[in-house]
């Protein structure tokens, strides 16, 4: 059988002695990120990202990116918990039943069911991914140029649809960075765009030099601008098996956010911060005692953490098949792909099957390396702690510089990151997200290259975005999805998705 | 279609959109009651009713609370390292980025940012040069290195 194969390829990859090393690093940097907050998994990729160029393995590389990425979403909830501090964003809801947990003294049931939920949840999201991947790409080998633009502006406009914040000011956001996109040489003609004579700006800009400005350097200023006082209110950890009882109450829980966050995991722009809101909003309604849920449900730690984990695994189903990153830790995903010398999209998969598949593979392998990681030594991540900040983001800045020189020696990167740290910082501040500027900025020169080459194709004729049957289609669902985020009945619906938790 | 089509394109977009939002600014801000606070009371006025951490939400307050210290010092640690990093080298032009940085934040001693900026320069010897081998001068062409 194609899967079994595959996976037994998958798994002799990532079982490489030097491959699990890197998966544990990632996994233990994700872990030590999603603790600190201040330091998102976003940010830490970003500044990472040049160091993996210098890896000789792709797949060890992207391994441990991978890594990062759900080991932070563990972190994250370990903190909530405990000390009632969200490391990560969506271990926000985790915070609100978690913490009461702890409060009641079961501060070790709840990091162990948080632990178990999300294991489940990433076994099973890995085999949705195993499964579903190569059906989708072998789907899209068959898309031309006029559906892969609009499959582009489909995945923008539904970033917008599912974030939260002004509908308005992300979709100008998407435009700046696909504006800033289109800098440097046109690849048809070789025109300077937008260079204004300087030499280094012919190639563009640097993708992580971007992406480190307004992710990494941006957020330091925001955290500099806004100290918050850290509590600290460890409770002691103690009795960490939940009882029988206990552990029948969350099959349920678990078993909805898998699906739950698989699903939305693919969606782009949601990921797991959505996840894990709608499944606590999920779990409320269906509980048999909804008043139970904010002073210590278990259901409210079970359902989110493992929805969060299901779709941090699932999003990297439109980057493997289609080469669109559904959000920004996955746009660093495809920048790593591309430092690699390898463009991601639907042949990824039949010309890479190791790294694919080792990829995959490894994110089970992470998982369990997560839970027997994260439960014995949870006492060691909370006194990270007490790294005080003003070491902690000085190190951030000279690291982040380093990274991003040592990519390809070019000063001039480090200068954009220092530009595009504070541009960053004073977009956030106008209620402009990042997130949407760097996914347009990754995905507008595939935008406009498919652009051009359908029309050329179709002699400047640009009905046929239309006529093409998947393509319009693809259109006619953006449409949908704008006009739907614009309405403001339904708008408001939106809001109080994201105002559930109260 | 020549190469200036999709930017002037996205630019008028892109200024319709500006338009857009500057005119709404005007008729109805969005601000939500419970997200205006003005700046400095931020902390104090809603203290923990919403749940949803900062990290992916907007920051409601305007651009008037930006301080000038810490945005000048950062941009100008990271700028400092760009322009530095092939004259001076490694060593010099992480201690001079990583003591910039550690001024940026208000109130941290010159002492202590001398010992974070030295650190730093030593850390990173490590962990670039000596554990991942990238091949970078310690001391540049400035220094006679």
């Amino acid at each position: 059988m194609d899967l079994l194969d595959n996976l037994a390829l998958g798994f002799s990859e990532a079982l490489q002695w030097q491959n699990v090393l890197f998966c544990l690093l990632g996994v233990a940097l994700g872990t030590a990120v999603g603790v600190l907050p201040g330091i998102g998994p976003t940010a830490t990729i970003a500044l990472l990202l040049p160091i993996t160029f210098g890896f000789d393995d792709p797949t060890s590389a992207l391994i441990m990116l991978a890594g990062i990425y759900y080991g932070a979403q563990y972190g994250g909830s370990t903190t909530a918990i405990l000390l009632n501090l969200p490391g990560e964003s969506s271990a926000a809801v985790t915070a609100i039943d978690g913490h009461e947990m702890a409060r009641a003294g079961r501060a070790g049931v709840a990091l162990a069911v948080a632990a178990i939920g999300s294991f489940v949840a990433g076994t099973v999201a890995t085999v949705v991914l195993a499964v579903a991947a190569p059906v989708l790409a072998r789907a899209a080998l068959s898309f031309g140029s006029a559906e892969y633009f609009s499959l582009v502006v489909l995945g923008l406009i539904a970033s917008i649809a599912l974030a939260s914040g002004s509908t308005l000011k992300a979709l100008a956001m998407i435009v700046f960075g696909i504006l800033l996109g289109t800098l440097g040489q046109d690849m048809y003609t070789g025109t300077p765009r937008f260079t204004f004579g300087v030499r280094e700006l012919y190639q563009g800009l640097n993708f992580v030099a971007v992406a480190v400005g307004v992710f990494g350097i941006a957020e330091i200023l925001r955290n500099l601008h806004d100290p918050r006082t850290r509590t600290r209110v460890v409770s002691r950890v103690a009795n960490l098996w939940p009882s029988r009882t206990e552990l029948r109450q969350i099959v349920g829980p678990v078993l909805r956010a898998t699906g739950l966050g698989s699903l939305l995991g693919v969606l782009p722009g949601g990921g797991h911060i959505l996840a894990s809101y709608a499944s606590y909003a999920v779990e409320k309604r269906v509980s048999r005692n909804p008043g139970e849920f904010g002073h210590g449900a278990i259901a409210g730690v079970a359902g989110p953490e493992s929805a969060n984990n299901a779709a941090a695994q699932t999003s990297f189903i439109p980057l493997l098949t289609l080469g669109l990153p559904a959000n920004p830790v996955m746009a660093l995903m495809a920048g790593a792909f591309i430092i690699q010398g390898i463009t991601p999209g639907p042949d990824v998969m039949t010309e890479q099957p190791a790294l694919v598949w080792g990829l995959i593979a490894s994110m089970w392998i992470g998982n369990v390396l997560l839970v027997l990681l994260n439960l014995p030594l949870v006492g060691l991540w909370v006194r990270m702690l007490s790294v005080p900040y003003s070491v902690l983001f000085p190190a951030i800045v000279v690291f982040a510089c380093i990274g991003t020189y040592s990519l390809s020696q070019n000063p001039y990167d480090v200068l954009a990151v220092a530009v595009f740290g504070v541009l960053g910082f004073v977009l956030i501040r106008s209620g402009c997200e990042p997130a949407p500027l760097l996914l347009g900025f990754v995905l507008g020169p595939l935008l406009e290259d498919n652009l051009r080459r359908a029309l050329l194709l179709s002699r400047g004729d640009p009905t046929v975005f239309v006529t093409r049957p998947i393509s319009g289609v693809l259109l006619a669902l953006a449409v949908v999805a704008l006009v739907v985020t614009v309405l403001p009945m339904i708008r408001r619906k939106r809001d109080v998705v994201f105002a559930e938790d109260e | 279609m020549g190469p200036g089509y999709v930017p002037l394109a996205l630019g008028l977009v892109l200024a319709a959109l500006g338009a857009v939002i500057v005119a709404k600014a005007y008729v109805a801000p969005d601000l939500a009651p419970d997200r205006a606070v003005s700046d400095g009371e931020a902390s104090t006025t809603s203290p923990s009713d919403r749940v949803i951490p900062d990290a992916d939400l907007p920051d409601p307050r305007p651009l008037a609370g930006i301080q000038w210290r810490p945005t000048a010092a950062i941009f100008a640690a990271v700028g400092f390292f760009a322009l530095t990093v092939d004259g001076l080298g490694l060593l010099p032009a992480t201690f001079g980025t990583g003591l910039l940085a550690a001024m940026a934040r208000p109130g941290t001693r010159p002492l202590r940012a001398l010992a974070v900026a030295v650190g730093l320069a030593l850390a990173s010897w490590l962990i670039f040069v000596v554990l991942l081998q990238l091949r970078l001068a310690l001391f540049g062409d400035w220094l006679g290195g």
